[in-house]
């Protein structure tokens, strides 16, 4: 493999709350090459949201990263001033966000919040910005650009604002984009149109991206490499055939058994017993520990990384370690 | 739309209807014009005669009755006092009053804006309290008492600004106004001053508030991750959202500025309509309270229609709607 695209290390992002402080991201290192998806998996609160926004420097307060480093094609991304961070938001790096009903202005049109991501990096007139956004907007399959620019968020499906927000994202040819559960507000089949989009076009244009989701199986037909969060952690990375068929984490064994698949039908799902700590109050040692069959005394302590040809993961009593 | 202008057409109607029976019917209770207007060794006779003349022994629905039949051809009774036509009277002090109310709403925003964005964005900081204590102070110190330390700073003790009186007035397109000339614009400003304090402190509250609740919706974080730089995301973004509230309460306070304007043109011997009104409450002169009331309420029937136009400009969800 070639030099990653970007390298994450040791992230924390700490949010000091009234109520105590919060580690949301605590300790997350992974790697995304050109052209490679890396599925960051985990239930809500589990930090992957945070991990995505802290790259890209868009934590609200009092949201903060503590320690660690990001780089991104070798520079440090979190000790850049604000003005380079900016030149890299949405043009080297592009982000898409959850719910395409709120990531677009509503008061302003399709037309002015495109072009003006044109202009924010690229010294061009507004007929030239113009134009790049008509074909942005062309390349994902919207009817009838020309048109559709001078139309506001509101007049837009669902499915529709998500493909003007991946335009967007789109317009400058970044090297890796970010998406933050781009498809979990829309309806199936739009949910797959997209997805099969966005896999073409990284396909082509040889982008990195992270795909933020808590759906495994939209991972596993989607990424190279699969990093599986829990309580602010990563508990098991690696490709994505070694972490889903054979998987070491308790934990990603209990994702994978509670996903309804067509081969187990009829089988009551698996369910995780106890739910995901409170991030003010996480036990000690192994996050995972009071909701793990396999847990011992050993677990008392924070397990380090065990890895194996590229597949790591935390934890004392892996599965199939017998094996 | 058309339906839209009659249904508002219709509305205004039954407003002035109404507010004009309230009206009448409460200056008719409010005492006996003829106490004030006659000498107090007035005969029965003289009395007898002057009431029959001014159509004040009719019974109240017959003299409601014969002011619509008038008012609908122009004629809203003459002044007792000044025995000239009612809106003649008025309608002279009027460009005084609106110019005054005018220039404080300018100022209103033009200091109430630029400091609720600047406390809005630097929510919970030192500037943000300060500016925030200053506007507790522009609501709650009494509007006269305002005006008269404003009279003994800047008149009294600097000397640097007239206290009374409106000053010279020029032409300009054909209306006389103090904007024209340097000793109107003097005898301006201290007044219209007054007037915004307590104005600009609601702007700046109002301001400050929109910020707070537009920064941490997803598109600003959208339009950040894309790059977009920080004054623009704040004067266009933000400002386009929350210039719809911001509106509404202007086109509102608009009306109640008028009515204000009643205290600072007694304090400042503004010759207004406020100080008209007041007067003719004291001598009890119907004719010119009645046209006044008639007046103010037109002004804010189409005050109100401005700002609805403007909401469809400044939202384009209601344009859509009201298609």
């Amino acid at each position: 493999m070639t030099l990653p695209l970007l390298e994450v290390e040791n992230l924390q992002t700490h949010f000091a709350t009234p109520a105590g402080l919060v580690k949301a991201v605590d300790g997350v290192s992974f790697t995304v090459a050109s052209g490679e998806v890396l599925g960051l998996v985990g239930e809500s609160g589990s930090g992957k949201s945070i991990t995505g926004f802290s790259l890209l420097g868009l934590l609200d307060p009092p949201g903060e990263v503590v320690g660690g480093s990001v780089r991104f094609k070798g520079e440090d991304l979190l000790s850049l001033d604000a003005t380079r961070k900016r030149q890299i938001r949405g043009n080297r790096i592009a982000m898409i966000f959850q719910d395409p009903m709120m990531t677009l202005n509503p008061v302003l049109s399709i037309g002015t919040q495109m072009m003006e991501t044109v202009q924010a990096h690229a010294n061009v007139s507004r007929s030239e910005a113009r134009q790049r956004s008509r074909d942005a907007l062309g390349k994902v399959g919207i009817p009838s650009p020309e048109e559709r620019l001078d139309a506001y968020p509101h007049e837009f499906s669902g499915g529709m604002r998500q493909r003007v927000a991946i335009a967007i994202a789109l317009l400058h040819g970044p090297d890796l984009i970010i998406a933050d559960e781009p498809t979990t507000a829309l309806d199936v089949t739009i949910q797959s149109q997209i997805l099969a989009q966005v896999q073409q076009l990284c396909l082509e244009l040889g982008m990195g991206l992270i795909w933020i989701s808590h759906d495994l199986g939209v991972v596993a037909g989607l990424a190279h490499k699969v990093a599986v969060m829990y309580a602010g952690r990563i508990v098991e990375q690696g490709p994505v055939d070694q972490v889903l068929d054979h998987s070491r984490h308790p934990y990603t064994q209990g994702l994978i058994a509670s996903t309804p698949m067509a081969n187990r039908r009829g089988v009551p799902l698996h369910q995780i017993p106890g739910s995901a700590p409170s991030p003010l109050k996480r036990p000690e040692g192994c996050s995972f520990r009071p909701r793990c069959a396999r847990a011992t005394e050993a677990c008392l302590v924070a397990p380090d990384i065990s890895a194996h040809h590229g597949h790591e993961w935390r934890c004392f009593h892996p599965l199939g370690a017998e094996t | 739309m058309t339906a839209f202008l009659i249904r508002r057409l219709v509305q205004a109607v039954i407003v002035l209807i109404v507010t004009s029976v309230i009206v009448f019917t409460g200056v008719f209770a409010i005492g006996d014009p003829l106490e004030i207007l006659l000498p107090a060794d007035a005969s029965m006779a003289e009395r007898e005669q002057v009431a029959e003349s001014l159509g004040l022994n009719d019974p109240l629905p017959v003299q409601y009755l014969g002011f619509v039949t008038d008012a609908l051809q122009g004629n809203f009774g003459r002044s007792f006092v000044y025995n000239r036509p009612a809106t003649e009277v008025i309608l002279e002090r009027l460009p005084a009053t609106l110019e005054l109310t005018f220039t404080a709403l300018v100022i209103s925003l033009v200091i109430g804006i630029p400091l609720g964005l600047w406390a809005g964005v630097r929510a919970g900081s030192a500037t943000d309290e300060t500016i925030m204590t200053g506007s507790i102070l522009g609501f709650s110190l009494p509007n006269f008492w305002q005006g008269m330390m404003l009279i003994m700073i800047f008149s009294v003790t600097l000397g640097w600004l007239p206290s009374t009186g409106r000053g010279e007035t020029g032409t300009i397109l054909g209306i006389e106004t103090s904007f024209a000339t340097w000793d109107g614009l003097k005898h301006l400003l201290l007044p219209a001053i007054n007037l915004a304090l307590a104005q600009t402190a609601l702007v700046i509250r109002l301001t400050r508030t929109g910020v707070q609740e537009t920064m941490p919706l997803d598109f600003i974080k959208f339009a950040r991750a894309r790059g977009i730089s920080s004054p623009r995301i704040l004067f266009v973004h933000v400002m386009k959202n929350i210039l719809i509230p911001i509106v509404t309460v202007i086109g509102i306070e608009f009306g109640s500025l008028v009515a204000f304007a009643v205290v600072t043109e007694t304090i400042f011997a503004w010759p207004g309509i406020g100080k008209l009104i007041i007067d003719s409450i004291n001598a009890l002169d119907r004719p010119i309270i009645v046209s006044y009331i008639l007046i103010v309420v037109t002004m804010f029937i189409v005050i109100n229609f401005c700002v609805d136009a403007l909401y469809s400009l400044l939202d384009p969800r209601i344009r859509v709607s009201a298609q």
